[in-house]
C-alpha cells in the first residue's frame, strides 16, 4: 500500500517513509509563523519559562498583519511586544512598509516551500499547501511548544482525493472553485481530513489560484489543503525561494477516504450567501440583492493577480454611487507592481479606496467595517455573523471579477453585465 | 477533573470562532478581560450569567474558523469547566486541550438537555448524567494522549517529555 503526498511529508518529519492514518506523532517543524493577534498569547506563555532552551525559535517568522498599520493603542502595544521579542531573540519580523497578508507575502519571499512541514497560528496558513507542502493552522499554545520543542503533535489525518476536469470558463477561477467543492463536501465531511486536490483543470490553474483553493480548505474544518507540484510550482518557487525545497507525490496505490470528481467546464461564477463559506450558489440563481460595500483583497484573493482581474473589469467606469469599494493589495510588491502597471490608477480613477495591506477589513478589525443592515461582497474567505462588522451586516463571498462588477452596478453582478 | 458538577448553557450549531470571540477583543491577552466579549453576537454579558463549574452544550461543527485562542480561553475565564458538543472544529479542538478545556463529543447528550439542566460528567468512565431528567449518555473516554495534554496542559506536558519528544 502506498502513501500519500501528505503522509510522506508528514512520515519525513518523523523519520520514516510514511505514517498511518489515526497515528499521533510529534512532528519536526520546518517554519512557523505567528502575527499580531496569535503571538502575544504565545508571549504570554514563553515569559514565564525560566532556564528553558527554545530548540525551534529560528524557525519563526512573524508578521504583524491583522491590525496594520496599527488601529489602537492595544494593537500597537502588541505590535511594540512582537518588535522587542523579534530583536531578543534574533527573529524576522513584517511590520509597517513590509508587511503584508502573511499568506500572500511568505510564498512571495521564499520562506514556505514545496515539503515542509509548515504551522502557523492562523488558521488560514493551509494556503501553502499550493506548494506541495504540509501546511496547517493552530493555536498560540501549540506555537509556543513548537518554539520550545522545534516539534507540532499531530493526528494523522485521512485524505479525501479531488479531481477536477475541464477548463474553467471566463469569469471563473480558483475561488469558484474551491467555493463549490465546500458545498458539495458539506459541513462535516472534512473535519480533520486532508484535501488533496488533483486532477487536469489544476494545469489551468496559475500559483494565486491554487493559494486560493488551499487557504480555503479549512472552511470544511480540513486540517489542510495540498497540491501536487508540477511546473507551474517549479517555476514560482526557483524564482523565490531562500530554503531548500523538495517534491512529493503521492503513490498511485495511495490509499484515500474517499474520492470525488468534479467537471469544472461548466462551473459558473459561485457566491457564498450569508452566513458561511459553504453556502454558495450560482451567480445566475440570485436575484437583484443590493450591496453597500465591496472588499478586494485578502489572503484568499489579493493577489496581483486579482487585482487585474478585477481591474480588467472596472477599467473606464466609477464606483456607483450608493456604496464604497475598497482595495487592498496583500503585499508591499503586490502593491507596487500593481502601481507601475496602472492598476492602482484604474481603481482610484473609479473611487475606489486603495487600502495598504492589511487584514482589517476581512475580519472586522479595522479599515472598512460594516453598519448593521448593511451589505458586502467581498472576495475574503469567512462571511459568518458579524465576520466584518456589526453582527446584522451580511457578507457575500466571491470572485474578483464578481466583486468589481458589484461594486459598478451597486447590486451582486456577473462581469458581464458592466457594460 | 475526573467529575464535574454544572448547569448546561445551549447554543446551536456552527458556533464559529468569530461569535465566540469577535474581533474587537483579540488585541485583549488577559483572560479576565477576554470573557466580556464571550458569544458577544449571540448572548451579551453571558459570562456574567454563568457561574464556575458550569457546563456548556454546542451543536455541530463547534468552534468553526480561525486559529484564535482567544475563543477556549474566553470560555474557560468565564468559569465553563466543559463543553460538550456534537462535533468539534479542529483547531478549537486541539487549542482547548492544549490549555486545559476539556471537550466531550457527545451528540445524544446535546440532543437529550436543555439550557439549565444539571449535568454531571465523568471523565473517567465516560459518562454524562442528565440530574434534572434523570438520563444518561456515555462517551468513548478520551484518548491517553489528548487526557494528559489537557491535565497537564501541553506546555507543561512537553517540558516534562523533553527527552522523549
Amino acid at each position: 500500500m502506498g502513501w500519500t503526498i501528505t503522509e510522506k511529508i508528514l512520515g519525513s518529519h518523523i523519520g520514516k517513509e510514511g505514517v498511518s492514518q489515526g497515528e499521533h506523532i510529534f512532528a519536526d517543524v520546518d517554519f512557523m509563523l505567528a502575527n499580531d493577534i496569535t503571538f502575544p498569547l504565545s508571549i504570554n506563555i514563553l515569559k514565564e519559562l525560566k532556564d528553558v532552551e527554545f530548540k525551534g525559535i529560528k524557525k519563526l517568522t512573524l508578521v504583524a498583519d491583522h491590525f496594520t498599520p496599527n488601529k489602537d493603542v492595544r494593537s500597537a502595544e502588541n505590535v511594540k511586544l512582537l518588535r522587542e521579542f523579534s530583536r531578543k531573540y534574533g527573529i524576522k519580523l513584517y511590520e509597517g512598509g513590509t508587511c503584508g497578508v502573511e499568506h500572500c507575502l511568505l510564498p512571495e519571499e521564499g520562506l514556505v516551500v514545496p515539503g515542509n512541514l509548515i504551522i502557523g497560528a492562523d488558521s488560514h496558513t493551509c494556503t501553502y499547501g499550493a506548494l506541495g507542502a504540509f501546511s496547517t493552522g493552530v493555536g498560540s499554545t501549540d506555537l509556543a511548544g513548537a518554539i520550545i520543542s522545534g516539534k507540532v503533535w499531530l493526528r494523522v489525518p485521512e485524505t479525501i482525493k479531488i479531481e477536477y476536469r475541464g477548463k474553467p470558463q471566463k469569469w471563473v477561477y480558483g475561488k469558484d472553485i474551491i467555493l463549490m467543492t465546500l458545498k458539495d463536501l458539506g459541513e462535516e465531511s472534512g473535519i480533520y481530513r486532508s484535501l488533496e486536490f488533483s486532477g487536469e483543470t489544476i494545469s489551468y490553474l496559475d500559483m494565486p489560484q491554487r493559494f486560493t483553493i488551499c487557504n480555503m480548505a479549512v472552511e470544511g474544518g480540513e486540517k489542510n489543503g495540498i497540491i501536487q507540484p508540477d511546473k507551474i510550482t517549479e517555476a514560482y518557487v526557483k524564482e523565490r525561494a531562500k530554503r531548500t525545497w523538495k517534491f512529493y507525490y503521492s503513490d498511485s496505490d495511495a490509499k484515500y477516504a474517499e474520492v470525488r470528481t468534479y467537471d469544472i467546464s461548466k462551473l459558473t461564477p459561485q457566491v457564498a450567501l450569508p452566513h458561511s463559506p459553504l453556502n454558495s450558489v450560482s451567480i445566475f440563481e440570485i436575484s437583484k440583492i443590493e450591496i453597500d460595500q465591496v472588499f478586494i483583497g485578502s489572503c484568499t484573493n489579493g493577489w496581483y493577480e486579482d487585482l487585474r482581474i478585477a481591474a480588467e473589469v472596472i477599467k473606464g467606469k466609477k464606483v456607483n454611487d450608493n456604496m464604497r469599494l475598497i482595495v487592498a493589495p496583500a503585499t508591499y510588491k503586490i502593491y507596487l507592481q500593481a502601481l507601475k502597471d496602472g492598476i492602482l490608477e484604474i481603481f482610484a480613477s473609479a473611487g475606489a479606496i486603495i487600502s495598504p495591506p492589511t487584514c482589517g477589513p476581512c475580519l472586522g478589525g479595522h479599515m472598512g467595517v460594516l453598519a448593521s443592515g448593511e451589505k458586502a461582497v467581498s472576495t475574503t474567505n469567512r462571511n459568518f455573523i458579524g465576520r466584518m462588522g456589526h453582527p446584522e451586516s451580511e457578507v457575500y463571498l466571491a470572485n474578483p471579477a464578481v466583486a468589481a462588477a458589484s461594486a459598478v452596478l451597486g447590486r451582486i453582478a456577473h462581469p458581464d453585465e458592466v457594460k | 477533573m475526573i467529575k464535574i458538577t454544572g448547569k448546561a448553557w445551549k447554543v446551536g450549531d456552527h458556533i464559529d470562532t468569530d461569535v465566540i470571540i469577535p474581533a474587537p477583543y483579540l488585541n485583549i491577552t488577559d483572560p479576565s478581560k477576554l470573557k466580556e466579549g464571550l458569544f458577544e453576537p449571540i448572548r451579551k454579558n453571558f459570562s456574567k450569567m454563568v457561574n464556575a463549574g458550569d457546563i456548556l452544550l454546542g451543536g455541530k461543527n463547534f468552534g468553526c474558523g480561525s486559529s484564535r485562542e482567544h475563543a477556549p480561553l474566553a470560555i474557560k475565564a468565564s468559569g465553563i469547566s466543559c463543553v460538550i458538543a456534537k462535533s468539534f472544529a479542529r483547531i478549537f479542538y486541539r487549542n482547548s486541550f492544549n490549555i486545559g478545556l476539556p471537550l466531550i463529543i457527545s451528540p445524544q447528550a446535546v440532543d437529550g438537555s436543555e439550557e439549565g439542566d444539571l449535568l454531571e460528567v465523568n471523565f473517567e468512565e465516560g459518562r454524562i448524567k442528565n440530574l434534572t431528567k434523570n438520563s444518561e449518555f456515555s462517551f468513548p473516554p478520551l484518548e491517553k494522549f489528548l487526557l494528559e495534554i489537557s491535565s497537564e496542559g501541553l506546555i507543561n506536558y512537553i517540558l516534562k517529555r523533553k527527552n522523549e519528544i
